[in-house]
């Protein structure tokens, strides 16, 4: 299983990553795109929006099913990745380069909260 | 998420194929079944362009011989098995209740007056094979359930070729076969049928033979496919799937099934009464969605005549677009714009006439 050790991760499967810039990139895990097949269709949050940590803010279809996103911590949306809403199978090439959407965090020290990649792993695993 | 399939799942001969082959197991109807092995879109895609193979053996085969057999099919079927006169044509048909609600849908092959096959789906097996025997008493009939045997469907415009360079020894009986016409080859029975909108063939062989035709035609090149395809595959050829677009609630008339019932003469069929009093209110259509996205089953759609319901959708591989097959009120017309409800938000759909995609070609705009 792909789970780098320089991200923290949510046990509902995202990937958060501290930037040089103090923002915070967030997409979803290689466990979570293979459990959900070929991905078809993003849907981002608008840049602006305001999220608290574990809003619902963004929908991954496959043919399979619909995933709802939630917000690993609480922020305010700088960017969407357009370039994979346009190309969703990216996701399913490569989770960690195909990242959703970035947020500006209310409280960087809110990532301490979440898993780290050994912690994220075993849940994984488990199912 | 996980797959994790319990040990009391019932396997068909192939599971140990789709196991070796880095198959993703699920539950389907009870059955362990292979529900892609890598990509379902690519997949989709071998089928529509070269040829697939997709193990069908959770569905059962019935075999019904006895001097009743042709009146009790006729009692039984709302299509009628009548019109088969060459042996080995198949028809499609509806078993119906008393109140026309759809109990299953089915294939029915034709070899004698006094003998046929019948091949319904996996989930509603043990029921209809009851409901059947009920049915059965004042007629000389025996009905026979076949899992003894395996079923394997190969599919795509290269599917007949493949499996001739599979198994070679059975062209001869199956190369002058028409669409939905079968033949035995020995104790296969190999039917040029399918659930994908390609040509192809259904064979039916001895469960003890199953793993080797499954190897020799991977080895020439047929891509093995998992039920998820088969159903994007299905929709995007208009076809229904028993307990999404229809069921025991549903009129055949209301799902889109006019087609196959066989009303215009004197012969009594069960639920053929209740049809007849039936006035129908709403239609089964296609959509297509406008705007990129899925469109997923259970969804409400808005007309201007008043709202329906999506019964089955999915994103088209073929088309790039969502597609739908949906309920709709009878007044709602092909080409006519809807608006589809996709998480509280009303997304544009045209509504158009199904099929969406067969023999590679698509056939909406």
């Amino acid at each position: 299983m792909n789970v780098p050790a320089n991200l923290k991760y949510t046990k509902s499967h995202e990937w958060a990553r501290r930037d040089a810039d103090g923002m915070v990139t967030i997409g979803i895990t290689d466990h979570a795109q293979e459990a959900l097949g070929d991905i078809v269709f993003l849907e981002l949050p608008e840049t602006g929006r305001k999220l608290k940590a574990g809003e619902e803010c963004a929908v991954v279809e496959s043919v399979k099913a619909a995933s709802d996103i939630y917000a690993p911590i609480a922020g305010e949306v700088v960017a969407r990745n357009d370039a994979a809403t346009d190309a969703p199978e990216t996701v399913n090439q490569d989770a960690y380069a195909a990242w959703l959407f970035q947020i500006k965090p209310d409280d960087a020290a809110q990532l301490n909260g979440l898993l780290d990649a050994a912690a994220y792993a075993k849940i994984a695993e488990e199912g | 998420m996980q797959t994790n399939p319990s040990q009391t799942l019932r396997r068909t001969p192939l599971r140990d194929s789709h196991a070796l082959l880095g198959a993703k197991l699920v539950d389907f109807a009870g059955w362990e079944m292979p529900i892609h092995y890598g990509s379902q879109i690519e997949e989709h895609h071998a089928v529509r362009r070269a040829a697939g193979m997709f193990d069908v053996s959770h569905m059962l085969a019935i075999d019904l011989t006895g001097p009743g057999s042709q009146t009790y099919l006729r009692k039984l079927l709302a299509n009628d098995v009548a019109k088969l006169k060459q042996p080995g044509k198949a028809l499609y048909s509806c078993l119906l209740r008393p109140d026309g609600g759809v109990i299953d849908d089915l294939i029915v092959y034709f070899f004698t007056p006094v003998n046929y096959r019948i091949v319904v789906n996996a989930g509603t097996a043990d029921k209809d094979l009851a409901w059947m025997q009920a049915q059965s008493d004042e007629f000389d009939i025996q009905l026979a359930p076949r899992r003894d045997l395996a079923m394997i469907a190969v599919q795509g415009p290269q599917a007949r070729e493949k499996f001739w360079q599979a198994c070679p020894g059975s062209r001869a009986v199956s190369e002058s076969l028409n669409p939905f016409q079968a033949a035995f080859d020995g104790n296969w029975l190999i039917a040029r049928t399918g659930y994908t909108g390609e040509d192809g063939f259904e064979i039916a062989v001895p469960a003890e033979q199953a793993a080797a035709v499954w190897s020799q035609l991977h080895s020439a090149g047929v891509a093995a496919c998992g039920l998820g395809c088969r159903d994007t595959l299905r929709l995007e050829a208009g076809m229904n799937l028993y307990g999404q677009d229809m069921d025991e609630n549903v009129s055949p008339l209301e799902a889109g099934l006019a087609w196959t019932l066989s009303m215009q003469d004197e012969r009594d069929f069960i639920g053929k009464s209740a049809l007849l009093a039936q006035r129908p209110t709403r239609q089964f259509t296609g959509l297509l969605l406008l705007e990129r996205g899925v469109l997923r089953a259970h969804q409400v759609v808005h007309s201007a005549h008043g709202s329906g319901q999506i019964t089955s959708g999915t994103f088209s591989p073929t088309l790039q677009q969502g597609i739908a097959l949906a309920r709709l009120p009878s007044a709602v017309a092909s080409g006519d714009q809807v608006e589809v409800d996709i998480r509280g938000k009303r997304h544009a759909a045209k509504v158009v006439k199904p099929p969406f995609a067969r023999n590679g070609k698509i056939l909406v705009s």
